[in-house]
């Protein structure tokens, strides 16, 4: 029993509602919001700390033991996300202020911000299927209040094909948690783990295991169900779209690898073999749309599918050494994600328009915005030695290891046309002629928003650089999780 | 503005209205060990008040009840994590709860237990929540006359 598994939700949940309280005071709650999210990262990270050195951290919540009880199970895969979450978070949070109007802090934007951050620190570290449910809910209600926060036609037309998509794939999950309760008279993760291998008839349980993936992979817009997702990503204010792209999406995938390693590994050949397929459709048709436009926003959110796929890829191939990859990739495209939808918002900001046709010879006028998105371009398409790279490179690794040569093939074209699709923005929009500053007034407001994507990249390089470093940490992560007996005997003490 | 004939609506509701209230009390209070708790009985609070705001019109209530619903949101809320939170403090695991019995004047022996405090923190929520929909759009139409 350790209370420190529940900090992560609390403390944002806490934040969220003080500053609902005194939501008027925009300056007061700017910097309230801005002192409990560096606390809170810190708290994060020092609970990091404590289950690196301790392993995992079981809370069962209300003192109520483990498979009736509902429990958080703090072990390295959530709090590993956890903290990544809480990084672009406090980046987020000193973005804000910048981007947003005051109308737009005054309703509860803050309140709505904090929420978001609980739900998805909630759905990484929950045992329990159901509550995981609860808190894609309490994820998605914030991001519901977070999308239509400004009032535009376009946003509301958005916002309603999000509402339903979500409510749709929310209604499938509960249905589809019904489904396996009466198949194994729980709903509790670990004991589901148990319980699946001791059921005789295992086609029902694929069944299931596929109905889980169609939730998940609508929450995470895998293949054929990622048509929502682009456009209502960029209709929000930059911020908003820096969370959901970096937050929203990751948060699926996670449910995946979760759950396709801990329960559903009984039928490898045929649900695995599903997902390499999937990705690599993924990447292509993700990799195409992110081409297809000249809109510098819709690029980016393009840009989340292909990174999908890669990580689908990961788990598709189900070997240590690509799950390792899926993990590493996780982290790093959050982070990336979220700078790159930070930096866009500099640049239209800067720029006045997010046409790329539009625009030109920026970087004369912004050298140090051209130069980090020219950074994170690389860092996105994995070019050595950034953090895109080493995922990358084990994701490969494992691919070949497993004699998958087309998901390999197909991998190395879609980072080939990912790097593609953001250098032509670098060129179109940063270099050329140096033309007249079309709005001369905003560069000390554009500076203000660099630091905080400054500190997401070099988050980014760190993770890049210091592979070495980090990489026993998903190495162990990966081990962790291809042995679900560890999570099995750790939640259940048997 | 045409004064409407509503004195049948005005004299059912103050009986129902009364009724309703009650009834969503004890509903609240039976709360934790038996059918009831704080989501149920707020809905029932909020249909009271929906209908004396149908009965008697949006200004008058705004007199008797001058309260901003959006404001009962937050209270509610954090009472609810506050009565989580309370755990902490005694080593137990978060939204562990406990109970007791007292001798209270009136009642007699009376058990008191902090799911109670928790439920009410739903019960100010959910109050909250629903009169905030439901004003919200109510008022959304008398703007655009």
């Amino acid at each position: 029993m350790s209370n420190l598994a529940a900090l992560p939700i609390i403390l944002p949940l806490l934040a969220g509602i003080v500053v609902a309280f005194i939501h008027k005071k925009t300056k007061i709650v700017r910097i309230l919001s801005q002192v409990i999210s560096v606390v809170n990262l810190i708290a994060v990270a020092w609970v990091f700390l404590q289950v690196q050195q301790n392993g995992s951290i079981i809370l069962e919540t209300g003192g109520w033991a483990a498979p009736y009880g509902i429990i958080l199970v703090g072990d390295l895969l959530s709090m590993t996300l956890v903290l990544t979450t809480n990084i672009i978070a406090v980046a987020c949070v000193f973005f804000a202020p910048q981007s947003l109007s005051k109308h737009q802090e005054e309703y509860y934007f803050y309140s709505f911000f904090f929420l978001l951050v609980a739900g998805v620190s909630g759905a990484f570290l929950t045992g329990d299927l159901f509550n995981l449910f609860v808190f894609f809910e309490v994820l998605l209600m914030a991001s519901y209040g977070l999308i239509v926060l400004g009032n535009g036609k376009v946003q509301l037309r958005e916002s309603i094909k999000y509402v339903l998509i979500n409510l749709f794939s929310s209604m499938l999950f509960v249905t589809t948690i019904a489904f396996l309760y009466s198949v194994v008279g729980t709903v509790n993760m670990a004991q589901i783990a148990v319980r699946v291998q001791e059921v005789e008839q295992q086609g029902i349980l694929t069944t299931i295991g596929i109905l889980f993936f169609f939730v998940f992979a609508t929450k995470a817009a895998v293949f054929p169900l990622y048509y929502w997702l682009p456009r209502p990503y960029i209709s929000p204010n930059p911020v908003v779209s820096a969370l959901f792209g970096a937050l929203l999406t990751k948060v699926g995938i996670y449910s995946i690898l979760r759950t396709f390693t801990l329960m559903f590994n009984q039928d490898v050949q045929l649900t695995h073999t599903l997902f390499i397929y999937l990705a690599a459709l993924t990447m292509l048709f993700g990799v195409i749309g992110a081409l297809s436009t000249h809109n510098v926003k819709l690029i980016i959110a393009y840009n989340i599918i292909p990174a999908v796929g890669f990580m689908l890829m990961g788990i598709g191939i189900f070997s240590e050494v690509s799950i390792s990859g899926t993990i590493y990739y996780l982290v790093h495209d959050m982070i990336i994600k979220g700078a790159l939808f930070l930096l866009v918002g500099a640049l239209v900001y800067v720029a006045g328009t997010s046409d790329l046709r539009k625009m030109g010879g920026l970087i004369h006028h912004h050298p140090v915005l051209g130069w980090m998105f020219f950074m994170a371009s690389l860092v996105l398409a994995g070019i050595p030695p950034f953090s895109g790279f080493i995922g990358k490179l084990l994701l490969l690794r494992g691919g070949l290891a497993q004699d998958e040569l087309m998901i390999v093939i197909v991998a190395l074209i879609s980072s080939l046309l990912i790097l593609f699709s953001m250098i032509r923005i670098f060129i179109r929009g940063f270099w050329g002629e140096k033309t007249e500053n079309p709005y001369p007034e905003r560069k000390r407001k554009a500076a203000k928003m660099a630091w905080p994507v400054a500190i997401l990249l070099s988050f980014s390089v760190l993770l890049g650089v210091g592979a070495e470093w980090f990489y026993p940490t998903i190495q162990s992560i990966a081990e962790y999780l291809m042995d679900p007996q560890i999570y099995i005997d750790s939640v259940l003490k048997e | 503005m045409t004064r409407t004939n509503d004195i049948i609506l005005r004299t059912t509701t103050t009986l129902i209205a009364f009724i309703l209230l009650g009834f969503s009390i004890y509903l609240f209070f039976a709360g934790h060990n038996k059918p009831g708790g704080g989501f149920i009985g707020g809905l029932m609070t909020s249909a009271a008040f929906v209908l004396m705001y149908m009965a008697y019109g949006f200004r008058s209530l705004q007199k008797i009840l001058p309260i901003n619903f959006r404001f009962v949101i937050p209270v509610g809320l954090i009472i609810a994590v506050a009565t989580g939170i309370g755990s902490f403090i005694f080593g137990e695991p978060f939204l562990s709860q406990t109970f007791a019995y007292f001798q209270l004047p009136v009642l007699g022996k009376t058990e008191l237990a902090t799911a109670l405090l928790f439920d009410l923190g739903v019960y100010l929520t959910v109050i909250g929540v629903t009169m905030t929909i439901i004003l919200t759009i109510a008022n959304d139409r008398g703007e655009e006359r």
